[in-house]
Order: C-alpha cells, then structure tokens, then sequence
C-alpha cells in the first residue's frame, strides 16, 4: 500500500518537473503579493513589522488557492484520474498521495522563500524561524483541505474563482493559527500554543481530508 | 401491525412530497402570520423600554431570532444533505438547496441588523467580536454552497457534491467558531461584549421566543414552496408532473 503511496508521489513529482514553469509561477506570485503590500501602506518599518506575519500568511493562502486548480485538471483532462478511481488501492491513498506531491512542489517552496520575506518586513530571528514553522505546518493543512474544493470542482466552469470561495471560509483556522503564532512570539507571549493547535489541524486534515476529497472525486468523475 | 408503523420513505418519493408539502404550507403560512405579527405587536408596544439602551434595542427581536435561525438551518441543511448523500432520496437533497438560500437570508439580516444596533449602541457599525466574524464566515458558507450548486449543471452530481460540502463546513463550524474567539480574545480586551442581557425580562424573553418561533414557520413555509418548484423543475419529464398539469388546465 505504501508503496503505492510513493509510486503516486514520484509520478506527480516528475510531471511537475517537466513543467517547472507552473511551480515558479505560484512561487513569484507568493512573492510579489507580499511586495505588494508595503508599497500600498507606506514604506512606515513599525507598521510592516506589525502586519508582516498576517501579510505572509495570506499571501501563502492565496499562493495555495491559486495553486489548486492544478491538482486533480490534468489528470481529469487526460483520463488518468478515472484510472486511479478503478484502481483497486483505497482513492483517498491515491489522494493523500497527489496532495503530498503536490505540497512538495507548491508549498515547501514556499516555506523556503518566506524568510526572505519576513527580512523585507525586518522580522526579527524568533519570528523568522516561528514564521517557517507554522507555514511548514500549515501549508500541508492547506492542500489537504484545498483538495476537497478541487475535486468538488472538477472540470467546472470558473473552477478557479469557484475554489476559492469555498475553500478560503475553511481554512481560516490555519490562518488564524499560523499568523497568530508569530505575532505571539514576536510580542514575546509565546507562540507554543498556536503551534501545537496548527499541529492538531495538520493532523486533523491529514485523516478527513483524504477521504472527503475521494468521496468528492467520486461525485465530480462518474 | 406493519400498516401502523408510518412509512418515513414514502415521502422521499418527489411525486408524494409535493402534495404533502401543498397541504403544509398553508398552516405554516398562517402559523408564521399570527406568530409574526403578535411577536411585532409586543416587541413595540407590550416590551418596557429598556433603562440603559432605551428604544434602540427592540431590533434585538428580529436579530436575536434571525441569528438563531441562520445557525440552526445551516446544520438542519447539513442534515438533509447527509440524509441524501447516505439513502440516495431525491427529496432530502431538494430540500438541503431549497434551505440555502433562506439561511444566507437570515444570516445577512442578522449581520445587518446588527450593524444597525451596533450603530446606536457601541457608536460603530461593525467590530470584529467572535460572533460577528463567524457569523459573517457562515454567511460565506452559505455563498460557497449556493456557488458550488448553481456552477454544476447534472442536478444529481450538484446534489451529492453540495452534500459534501455541507458536511465538511458542519464538521470545520466548531473549530473555525473557536478559533475566532480565540483570535478575538487575543488581539483585544474584549472592548465590548454581544452578550449584555443575562437577567432578562420575561415579557422580552418571551417576545423573542414568539418571533423565533414566526421565523421558524416563515422558514418551513418557504423552503416547502421553494421544494416544490424544484421538484416541478426537476420532474418536468415525468408522466405524474405531466397529470399535475393537465388537471391545472
């Protein structure tokens, strides 16, 4: 079974590999989103100080929104996912599977690139290294829950905006977690707590989301 | 003995709903009429003039009972929708998409009315308190449940996809209702609190159970009318809505 698992892993990962393009796109657009921001509030360092864990945060959410739509199209396009539905091997291992290789090329680059990030906003050390905790965290959390709202859209039109609206209400939790981490060790209260709920959400989502996301590829391929 | 026993699924049939939902909605019509209009007569006339938020207040009659409302029929949505996912009946889900559109509409009276108390009583329109905020993430809820089932085309996959989703929001409410109050009581001190009136006066007490009530049959009402239409739209090529429309004309 889990070799499976890996096999799944490895095939999608190779695929992205082929198209490098589409994982660099999400990656600039995480990046230009967080510029963004401080040329529209004012170049002000207190002030970016203060919104730099929530701003990164968002940026993440919306990065791994847009990164979505990607995650079951092309095989619906090409008819392998109704391959994998006829598989004998549980769909929700095939998920779990997808959404793992699909986090390691969208959100593990990520978490790689918001320290870089978090210095434009002069975050200091404490923060940085909570900042790439949570994210690494919550990112996993965000596919996870993502999934459902990709296969619940599958081959819709406007699948994309679709996604977003709703995905983005369910996984405030991560945000609130995530963002809220930092900004506790940042005002020296501590982030420990958030983090280990973000952990439970993580853990969470990594048992129900799987088989919430297969039952929703049932439906949306038939 | 087995002709005693009610046969729940005789009604899960669209060609046995419809008539039964014909003959209730008259009674909840009227039901939500009485109940309405006595609640709107006390919350002005019959309720005293509260000492500290003067006549201001009385809106928390329809805002208390809407809000209720928005709650209860978003997990009573979830139900139907379970309910169909699990016995594949046609009606149980008819019913979850006729329910959305009613609860996004109690939801966003809620919100509003509460803005316009909150004008008078806080002097803003809106705070970012845990309730107010996940009041407004279930009115997304309800957007993305309508969104999701108005974007599929095949009714049966909109149907079962919606049931997914409904689910999966009823699971995420408790944590995301937490999770706000837990953001909420960490950025401030809570500078205001929703909750005011613990040791309430039985005569606004009862007003705001009797409009709850009103806006429960109100609800009944319009989802039975609602689910009829929907279930005419979908059974259009079936022979029973054919004979329904022959004895119309």
């Amino acid at each position: 079974m889990f070799e499976t698992f890996l096999a799944i892993v490895k095939r999608d990962l190779i695929l992205a590999m082929r198209r490098r393009s589409d994982v660099l796109t999400i990656l600039f657009f995480f990046v230009i989103v967080v510029s963004l921001f401080p040329l529209g509030i004012g170049p002000e360092m207190n002030t970016l100080r203060l919104i730099a864990p929530g701003v990164v945060w968002v940026a993440a959410l919306l990065a791994s929104m847009l990164a979505l739509e990607r995650l079951f199209a092309i095989d619906y396009a090409d008819g392998a996912l109704e391959q994998m539905l006829l598989t004998p091997q549980p769909l929700s291992l095939l998920v779990l599977g997808k959404v793992t290789a699909h986090w390691l090329v969208t959100g593990v680059p990520l978490v790689l690139m918001a320290p870089v990030l978090g210095i434009q906003y002069d975050l200091s050390l404490d923060g940085l290294r909570v900042l790439v905790i949570t994210l690494l965290l919550g990112t996993p959390a965000l596919s996870l829950i993502g999934a459902i709202g990709a296969a619940l859209t599958l081959g819709l039109r406007g699948g994309g905006v679709l996604v977003s609206l709703l995905v983005l209400p369910l996984t405030i939790p991560v945000l609130i977690f995530g963002a809220g981490a930092v900004e506790a060790t940042v005002s020296g209260l501590g982030g420990e707590g958030h983090i280990s709920m973000l952990a439970a959400i993580l853990v969470m989502a990594l048992f129900f989301a799987p088989l919430a996301a297969a039952a929703a590829l049932r439906v949306s391929v038939e | 003995m087995s002709s005693r026993i009610v046969n729940w699924f005789k009604f899960s049939s669209p060609a046995t709903f419809y008539p039964l939902a014909g003959r209730l909605i008259p009674w909840f019509t009227a039901a939500a009429v009485i109940t309405l209009g006595v609640g709107l007569y006390m919350s002005f006339f019959v309720a005293p003039t509260d000492y500290k938020q003067g006549e201001g207040y009385r809106i928390i009659f329809v805002h208390v009972g809407t809000a209720w409302m928005s709650m209860f029929i978003y997990v009573v949505m979830a139900a139907w929708a379970g309910l169909g996912l699990v016995f594949n009946t046609r009606v149980s889900a008819m019913m979850a998409s006729a329910l959305a559109p009613t609860g996004a509409m109690f939801t966003f009276v809620a919100l509003w009315t509460g803005a316009l108390w909150g004008k008078p009583m806080w002097g803003t329109w809106w705070v970012w308190d845990a309730r107010l905020t996940s009041e407004l993430i279930l009115l997304f809820l309800y957007l993305g449940f309508i969104a999701l089932q108005s974007a599929i085309d095949d009714p049966r996959r909109a149907d079962r996809a919606g049931a997914i989703l409904a689910i999966v929001g009823v699971v995420n409410i408790p944590i995301i209702y937490y999770s706000v109050q837990w953001w909420n009581t960490l950025h401030q001190g809570a500078s205001v609190t929703v909750s005011g009136q613990s040791s309430m006066e039985t005569v606004m007490l009862w007003t705001m159970l009797i409009m709850t009530f009103g806006f429960w049959f109100y609800a009944i009402a319009v989802v039975l009318a609602r689910v009829r239409c929907i279930i005419l739209e979908r059974e259009r090529d079936t022979t029973w809505v054919r004979e329904l429309e022959g004895e119309v004309q």
